[in-house]
């Protein structure tokens, strides 16, 4: 049997459903300066009743005959619908979509937003994700109409701050990532990811190589071997040596001439730079391979050390992670790529051209963006010239490039190195202060003894000493009103827990995190059975995956 | 120190102490080798201040046309639809806007169950019953549509209709590298989709078979018929890209043989934003639960008996099958199909259908007049939902747009834009509910004038024409 | 779940897997070892009766919340029956891996395949 797994998958083993004869729906809350009814720690935080909502979907408040929408007056002759599309190409019942009115849709989105815990109102270390606070500049300036309501097919004289907003923008990205072209097209890291292993792919073949195998570390993120096999290229893992790093002996023994590239993270999901990182490059290159960035770690580097100066050819960035994009509850992001010379040629398309023309005055030149779809109008060897095509339609997620070229244009060079700088100090600190609190002793660091911008720390001996697992610390965590760090992720350490406390955190809250692992520690040694049963103070409690994963159910049924 | 980094010098003092470090620049020196050090500072200029930004953005802002400025007739993907005022002060919502992607699901039942509320939106839009909770966008969709026919049948041609968006047949191609697939083009016909050409195209090689409904050129495509032309002797996959708000008057995907429905999400309550982001919508048939990309919410129990959802099925997915994943997508895109979802909502049951026949009725118009202008033909006369294509023989279209811009006008999309060679003289023109009787009749008298500037002024345009044909 | 568990008339396979054999005929699952290691098990993806299953080839998959694991044919032959129950109680597979919980009947193409599956003793000693 070989199994693939993320977490341990045996979360739900000591998960038992309770029946509401039992205990009652509310009974379980605890009643403020009440006492709890079973023999559990008290929650950390109060319950918000709205939190405790029993979840209603807007489909099931439907009302016959309620509506929010009223169309305007058509204002023209009005024809019969039959005249017009034949009536078998017409749909013959409406779809059943709610009748509610508009103060109901609000209620009820309003409310379940309070079900959600969010950046804006607490700590969210969780790691390789970077959740920094996200200026709310950047959603008014994304909302003007002329970036909000600018059409994609606008021509190019028509839509000229926007091809400066993003010319700008690559500009920005390339000298951040020390690679001279930038694509901004990808619409996220994964598909960032695509881009980049199809376009080793497109160079390796332009010079008549047929090359099938991509390196990827043992602790690679899952997205980097899923997009290997959607490239059509076959994935060959490589080992990591006992400081974290790339297992160097391993690696000579698996570059071959086969290797189309390696992908890599640096620092890695272990938040260590590796050290070796130019012996790789050279490695790699010497067997004629292409060197692949995962850029989601770029908040430990930024102003201090350039993928495209340790070697690498191809960076996908997350604008949603170092950039500023708000995560949106799960997307949008937005995954541009940078890229060397010898890959430019092959980028997607449309292409940004920056021209001098003369001024409009006559005097002297000006200059003027232009968006080009067609190789053919491209210079040899330019950016496009070769393209692979396209990944999507358009030219990627505009909005999100006001948003991070705002971001950039607040910070400027100095200060995304300062972001860095604080977010490698702030990891740091965290990892000081749970050395002083004595956490470390059950949760030590899993590999080296300082991080970058982030570490891993393994609950193994937590678990062996305490009883409780990482699931558990989690889970507790949530009452102390903090969201948790990554978990069981990566594979390679024992119940790990993955923590990225980035640079717009302040000090007091990166030592009110470590005194509450300190405390859920100290309550383990007392009872286990309160992390192992937490949470307590949440919209709900631990959920029956298992069962939602044998009969899934979807979608709300209508009646 | 920016404004956005909170530590002090003062703490920072403190805190390299708590380390045990002089400084941040020993603590990286520590870990990174000093070649790999950047050496200079970045080449970006100093930061600016909060006003001086929005000064910045706004200008910039100002430079481009939007469809505040114009009026517009511009779709071709996406369109100016009206987005409604609790879409931004929903989307605005810290609780909404900012967590990450609900991996703890116990505080983040908010986002799980709009996930839950948007796949029965898509599902009842569609009449299929299974939908994820959304992909980046539209054309992207049909790729991992096509990745899934590929896992389900193991085939590896691509049959796709010439009236599929252009963006798509080219990003098809793209990703068929990858896929290790061919694709073959089935041409149009009178502005569909070539019924014979299309049935000899899908054989028993094919992994799928790709139309959009209603077509690139606005054409209403007889799905029913292509669906089973495709299933006959093929295994092949039938995959429909759908403009969702046509649905209000469309026979459903489900209803009409199709397997995979997918679509552009963006004129679902989302900003056109000059392309992005929008979101994907993914629903199919039962049996293809297990090979559906991205995230899923699924409903359960919580261990007091509480009704919860959680992400379910992710063994599909790539943290956990990696290298046999269905896709390598992460996340879904969250925001923009809450914006999806809460507008779905807003129309409801009878506003849907009667937005789309606003649509129909006066596109119709819109199309009828129009076509009246000397000059003026249809480039097909399929039925139309709320977006046609015209003809003007021996024009210069994109003088035309140009001209007609000039006085305020966005008339369409010039096809030589998209498809120079084949429809050089062609103008593809949306109309959206902003679109009044009153603008469609200025569109109408502009584009008159503009053909008779053309054909009174210069006549280069019709030289070139000559010479090309 | 049950405790552990290794019945002495099965034959077993290093990957974890056991086979009954009744003359030509095999029914396959995996031990207990397996499940325990796997986690509840929510999904049991059975091939197709009719299609052939090759020796340490994987024939199906088995599905918790979140792992999935390839199952190891212990011999080679042809697919004559499928476990039916476990579409609906997958979690048999966990509560009677031996019993309730068997996932194929395969008719061997080569029975002297049996001769190098390990005994219980042999698996048993193998776990360690």
């Amino acid at each position: 049997m070989s199994t693939t797994e993320n977490t341990t998958g045996r979360g739900t083993k000591d998960v038992h459903i309770g029946d509401d004869s039992a205990i009652a729906r509310e009974a379980v809350l605890p009643a403020a300066g009440g006492s709890d009814p079973r023999p559990l720690a008290a929650p950390t935080t109060s319950v918000n009743p709205i939190q405790r909502d029993h979840a209603t979907t807007i489909f099931e408040k439907s009302v016959a005959g309620r509506r929010a929408f009223v169309a305007p007056d058509a204002g023209v002759p009005e024809v019969a619908l039959d005249e017009i599309i034949p009536a078998a190409f017409r749909r013959k019942a409406p779809a059943r979509l709610p009748q509610v009115t508009e103060p109901e849709l609000v209620r009820h989105y309003v409310r379940l937003s309070r079900r959600n815990f969010d950046l804006d109102t607490g700590f969210y270390p969780l790691g390789s994700c970077t959740m920094k606070y996200n200026p709310r500049l950047h959603e008014r300036v994304g909302a003007l109409p002329g970036h909000a309501r600018l059409h994609p097919f606008q021509t190019a004289d028509h839509a000229q701050g926007a091809l400066e907003v993003m010319y700008g923008l690559e500009r920005q990205l390339a000298e951040v990532s020390g690679l001279p072209h930038v694509c901004l097209q990808p619409s996220a890291g994964s598909h960032g990811e695509l881009a980049g292993v199809l376009l080793a792919r497109a160079y390796h073949e332009a010079r008549g190589e047929k090359r099938t195998k991509v390196l990827t570390p043992d602790t690679a993120h899952g997205t980097n071997p899923a997009t290997v096999t959607m490239a059509g290229l076959e994935v060959v893992k490589v080992a990591t040596n006992p400081d974290g790093g790339v297992d160097i002996d391993d690696l000579r023994a698996k570059a071959d001439e086969d290797v189309a590239l390696i992908m890599l993270t640096n620092p890695n999901t272990l938040g260590i730079f590796d050290p070796n990182i130019e012996e790789i490059a050279s490695i790699v290159h010497g067997v004629g391979g292409v060197l692949y960035y995962d850029g989601a770690n770029l908040n430990a580097i930024m102003g201090i050390s350039r993928p495209g100066d340790m070697g690498f050819d191809i960076v996908h960035f997350n604008l949603h992670k170092s950039f500023t994009q708000p995560h949106g509850g799960g997307g949008p992001g937005s995954g541009p790529i940078a890229v060397s010379d010898r890959i430019a040629p092959y980028v997607p398309v449309p292409v940004i051209r920056r021209e001098e023309v003369p001024a409009a005055d006559g005097e002297g030149t000006t200059h003027r963006f232009d968006l080009v779809s067609d190789p053919d109008r491209l210079p040899d060897g330019a950016p496009g010239s070769k393209t692979i095509g396209k990944l999507r339609g358009f030219q990627g997620n505009y909005g999100v490039f006001v948003r991070c070229y705002s971001y950039i244009l607040s910070l400027g060079g100095s200060g995304l190195k300062d972001a860095s700088e604080v977010a490698v100090l702030n990891a740091n600190y965290l990892l000081a202060k749970l050395e002083e609190l004595g956490v470390r002793k059950q949760l030590p660091l899993a590999f080296g003894t300082r991080c970058m911008h982030e570490f891993v720390i393994s609950g193994g001996p937590m678990k062996r000493e305490l009883g409780i697992r990482t699931l558990d610390l989690a889970k507790r965590l949530l009452d102390h009103g903090f969201h948790p760090p990554t978990v069981y992720f990566p594979l390679l350490v024992e119940e790990a827990l993955l923590i990225e406390p980035v640079e717009t955190e302040a000090r007091e809250t990166l030592d009110a995190f470590a005194e509450a692992l300190a405390e859920i520690l100290r309550e383990a040694g007392e009872d286990p059975t309160i992390a192992q049963n937490a949470p307590y103070s949440t919209p709900v409690r631990r959920l029956d995956e298992a069962g939602a994963a044998k009969k899934p159910r979807i979608r709300q049924p209508i009646a | 120190m920016t404004r956005y980094t909170t530590a002090t010098d003062a703490d920072r003092e403190a805190m390299l102490a708590a380390v045990g470090v002089s400084s941040i620049s020993e603590l990286i020196a520590e870990q990174i080798p000093q070649s790999l050090l950047l050496d200079r500072p970045l080449d970006i200029p100093e930061g600016l201040s909060e006003q001086e930004v929005y000064t910045e953005l706004a200008s910039l802002a100002a430079r481009n046309t939007s469809a505040e400025d114009e009026v517009t007739f511009l779709g071709a993907g996406m369109y100016d639809h009206y987005v409604p005022s609790i879409i931004d002060m929903l989307l605005g919502r810290s609780e909404f806007l900012t967590p990450y992607t609900p991996y703890q699901p116990e505080v983040s039942q908010g986002g799980l169950q709009v996930m839950f509320e948007y796949q029965t939106a898509i599902s009842e839009l569609t009449a299929l019953p299974v939908s994820n909770a959304s992909v980046y966008e539209g054309p992207s969709a049909v790729g991992a549509a096509a990745y899934l026919a590929k896992l389900v049948n193991g085939k590896k041609r691509i049959v796709v209709s010439a009236g599929v968006h252009p963006h798509t047949i080219q990003m098809l191609g793209t990703l068929a590298v990858g896929y290790g697939s061919e694709v073959v083009v089935v041409p149009l016909k009178d502005g569909a989709t070539d019924q014979e050409a299309w049935a000899a195209a899908v054989d028993g090689e094919t992994s799928c078979a790709i139309l959009q409904q209603p077509n690139f050129l606005g054409a209403v495509e007889d799905v029913q018929a292509l669906s089973d032309a495709a299933k006959d002797d093929s295994p092949a996959v039938v995959i429909g890209a759908y403009d969702p708000l046509t649905l209000g008057v469309l026979a459903p995907p489900g209803e009409t043989g199709v397997d995979v429905a997918v679509g552009e999400g963006q004129t679902l309550g989302n900003r056109l934003d000059f392309g992005g982001p929008s979101f994907g919508f993914f629903a199919a048939r039962e049996a293809f639960l297990r090979r559906m990309p991205g995230r899923i919410a699924g409903e359960t129990v919580d261990v007091d008996g509480r009704r919860g959802f959680v992400l379910t099925l992710q063994t599909r997915e790539q943290h956990i099958r990696r290298e046999k994943a269905t896709s390598n997508i992460c996340t879904s895109q969250a925001l923009n199909a809450l914006a999806g979802v809460v507008y779905l909502g807003w129309l409801g049951r009878e506003g849907l259908p009667e937005l789309a026949n606003l649509l129909v009725q006066r596109t119709h118009y819109a199309r009828t007049t129009l076509a009246a202008i000397d000059g003026v033909e249809l480039l097909h006369e399929q039925p139309v939902v709320r977006e046609f294509a015209l003809r003007l023989p021996g024009v210069d279209v994109e003088q035309l747009v140009s001209y007609v811009q000039d006085h305020g006008v966005n008339p369409g999309l010039a096809l030589t834009r998209t498809h120079a060679g084949t429809y050089d003289d062609g103008l593809l023109v949306a109309v959206t509910e902003q679109r009044t009787k009153e603008q469609i009749d200025e569109l109408a008298a502009l584009i008159g004038d503009a053909i008779a500037a053309q054909r009174g002024g210069a006549t280069s345009a019709n030289a070139r024409t000559e010479i090309s044909a | 779940m049950a405790d552990a568990s290794y019945p002495e008339d099965l034959k077993y396979h290093p990957e974890h897997d056991w086979a009954r054999i009744d003359g030509d005929v095999a029914t396959f699952g995996i031990t207990w070892f397996a499940q325990d290691a796997l986690g509840e098990v929510v999904f049991f993806d059975a091939p197709d009766v009719g299609s052939t299953v090759t020796k340490d080839e994987s024939y199906a998959e088995v599905e918790s919340v979140k792992a999935v694991s390839d199952v190891i044919a212990p011999l080679s032959g042809e697919v004559v029956e499928v476990n039916p129950a476990l579409e609906d109680s997958p979690e048999s597979i966990n509560e009677s891996s031996y019993e309730d919980g068997w996932m194929i009947k395969v008719r061997l193409s080569d029975p002297s395949q049996v001769d190098a599956l390990l005994d219980q003793a042999a698996y048993v000693a193998s776990l360690d």
